[in-house]
């Protein structure tokens, strides 16, 4: 499905990525583990054509979208769900929903069926975006990626910050897209909660590859996560 | 004749400013807002549209209501059009660099300001206003303590200048709705509010640039066409408008649409009045001063959000 290949690419002249390769599976979850200043969140960032590629490619069901404007790739069915949530703080929950259905044209009933995976939205659903909580603003992060029908999803530490309630409310919301074909690519920094849902496990390292694991391996060898990552 | 009546006609002359200047501002802090681009050419497109007025009218014969009305329609959309061609080859070229967008805009500001120099001449030409009737205005006095009402002399005003301040407060009103009831205007603040973030839902940000560069640059010159029955079309006219426009984007708020309406009726009546009163030298000082109070004591502006 999301198919990520040998992309280069800078922050002006200092190089994150570096011939990264990935790919993710319709109705799969991949796990991108790595430390701090390994360029996860700048992998997103490359796919969403946010930071332009120095070379490489990346494509979904084999069309290139690395070389669409970056307004035209979440139309190819990219939801992005990033770091620190950035709602459109100003705007009420609404709002920030409809610029979510704005992205694909998408109807009345899959903002119904995103309501209905977080009724709490229902409630607040005047409110602006600022005043939610942080539990209840991750909710909305992740409704407005859903509301344009995602085949694909990138997210970038959505449990960060909160609640074991919520951290539960979003991994089941995850696991729901999963079953529904959507392929996952998720960058998540508590291995336990990574291991409970990924399917695969990518490490990488100064914006390069090291391997590419099922989780179950993960699972019985904890040896492998010590040497990657250190912990 | 007591202070009443001239403190009357002070404020209307500056309720006239005030509504010209509101709606010259909040076309700079549109563009401030959605763009973060300071631009120093916002007073060009003013003098263009005041310019673009008089030339329209001078090419259509018969009432002068009909080349007003003509201009009205087709002198923004004129003006709109350059600087969204302009921010489309040069702004977005330098990719809306801070400190490079100020030069560039610099640049702009010259070129626009000489080529109607070159082009129009350093003349000031009038235009004719569509309705002018001089309204005299009653005042009320108290003789022996009873209110009797008289007609002062030369406490006046006329229907064009009551003209202007109803149409920019429909037009104030029009882009308010704009902002917040209409999805164009939910896309403009979503760009404003984080442009990543817009493009990874899809929002053409380059192009709801090219569309607020245009419509700040049109609001500036729907003002010059509203005033230029009253003051006139020169290729110089362009400096006051963009001074007290940053002095009231700066008071209200960058970016704060609300912040700036009052802001501009704040200065533009006490510009009014104390032109009246004293100097026009003297309100230019006060208006700078408050900016330097505003920008010591509180620096996001009356209505402004401190960002973090």
């Amino acid at each position: 499905m999301l198919e990520v290949s040998g992309i280069n690419a800078a922050y002006g002249r200092a190089q994150v990525l570096r011939d990264l390769s990935l790919s993710v599976a319709a109705g799969e979850i991949l796990c991108l583990l790595g430390r701090n200043g390994a360029g996860k969140t700048t992998t997103m960032k490359a796919i969403m054509g946010l930071l332009p590629l120095l070379s490489g490619r990346v494509s979904l069901d084999g069309q290139s979208i690395s070389d669409l404007p970056p307004h035209r790739v979440p139309g190819a069915g990219i939801g992005y769900i990033p770091q620190g949530r950035r709602l459109f703080a100003e705007l009420t929950v609404a709002q920030n929903l409809e610029i979510g259905l704005m992205v694909r044209n998408s109807g009345r009933e899959v903002l119904e069926g995103v309501l209905a995976l977080f009724p709490r939205l229902r409630e607040r659903y005047r409110q602006r975006a600022e005043t939610l909580s942080g539990g209840e603003q991750q909710m909305l992060a992740t409704a407005r990626a859903l509301c344009l029908e995602p085949r694909v999803l990138l997210l970038d530490e959505p449990t960060e910050g909160l609640q074991p309630s919520m951290i539960e409310l979003i991994r089941q919301v995850i696991v729901v897209m999963r079953d529904r074909g959507v392929a996952i690519l998720l960058v998540e920094q508590r291995v336990d909660a990574v291991l409970s849902v990924a399917d695969r496990v990518a490490f990488m390292e100064n914006g390069r590859n090291l391997e590419t694991l099922p989780a179950a391996r993960l699972r019985d060898d904890p040896e492998i996560l010590h040497r990657h990552l250190g912990v | 004749m007591d202070i009443g009546p001239y403190l009357l006609l002070a404020s209307l002359e500056g309720a006239v400013t005030a509504a010209v200047l509101a709606l010259t501002a909040v076309g700079l802090s549109l563009v401030f807002g959605v763009m973060r681009v300071v631009n120093v050419a916002h007073g060009e497109f003013f003098m263009l549209g005041a310019v673009l007025a008089w030339w329209v009218t001078s090419l259509v014969a018969g009432h002068a209501a009909l080349g007003f009305v003509l201009a009205l329609l087709v002198v923004p959309v004129m003006v709109g059009a350059l600087a969204a061609l302009a921010d489309m080859t040069i702004l977005k070229r330098i990719a809306y660099d801070p400190e490079r967008t100020i030069v560039a805009t610099i640049g702009i500001l010259y070129i626009i300001q000489q080529v109607t120099l070159m082009t129009y001449g350093p003349d000031a030409r009038p235009v004719e206003p569509p309705f002018n009737t001089r309204l005299a205005l009653p005042w009320i006095e108290f003789v022996d303590g009873k209110p009797h009402i008289y007609w002062p002399w030369g406490l006046s005003t006329t229907t064009y200048k009551l003209g202007v301040i109803a149409a920019a407060v429909l037009v104030l009103i029009g882009v308010w709705l704009v902002m917040a009831k209409s999805r164009i205007g939910l896309i403009m603040r979503a760009t404003q509010l984080d442009r990543d973030m817009a493009l990874a839902f899809g929002i053409p940000v380059e192009r709801v640039y090219a569309l607020v560069f245009g419509l700040g640059a049109a609001l500036a010159a729907l003002a010059a066409v509203l005033i230029v029955p009253i003051q006139q079309a020169h290729y110089l006219m362009g400096g006051d408008p963009l001074l007290l426009s940053f002095i009231v984007v700066i008071i209200g708020g960058l970016g704060s649409l609300p912040g700036t309406v009052v802001a501009a009726i704040l200065i533009g009546l006490s510009d009014g009045i104390i032109s009246v009163f004293f100097s026009p030298t003297l309100a230019k000082i006060l208006a700078t001063l408050l900016v330097a109070l505003v920008l010591v004591f509180r620096p996001q502006g009356l209505f402004g959000v401190r960002r973090a």
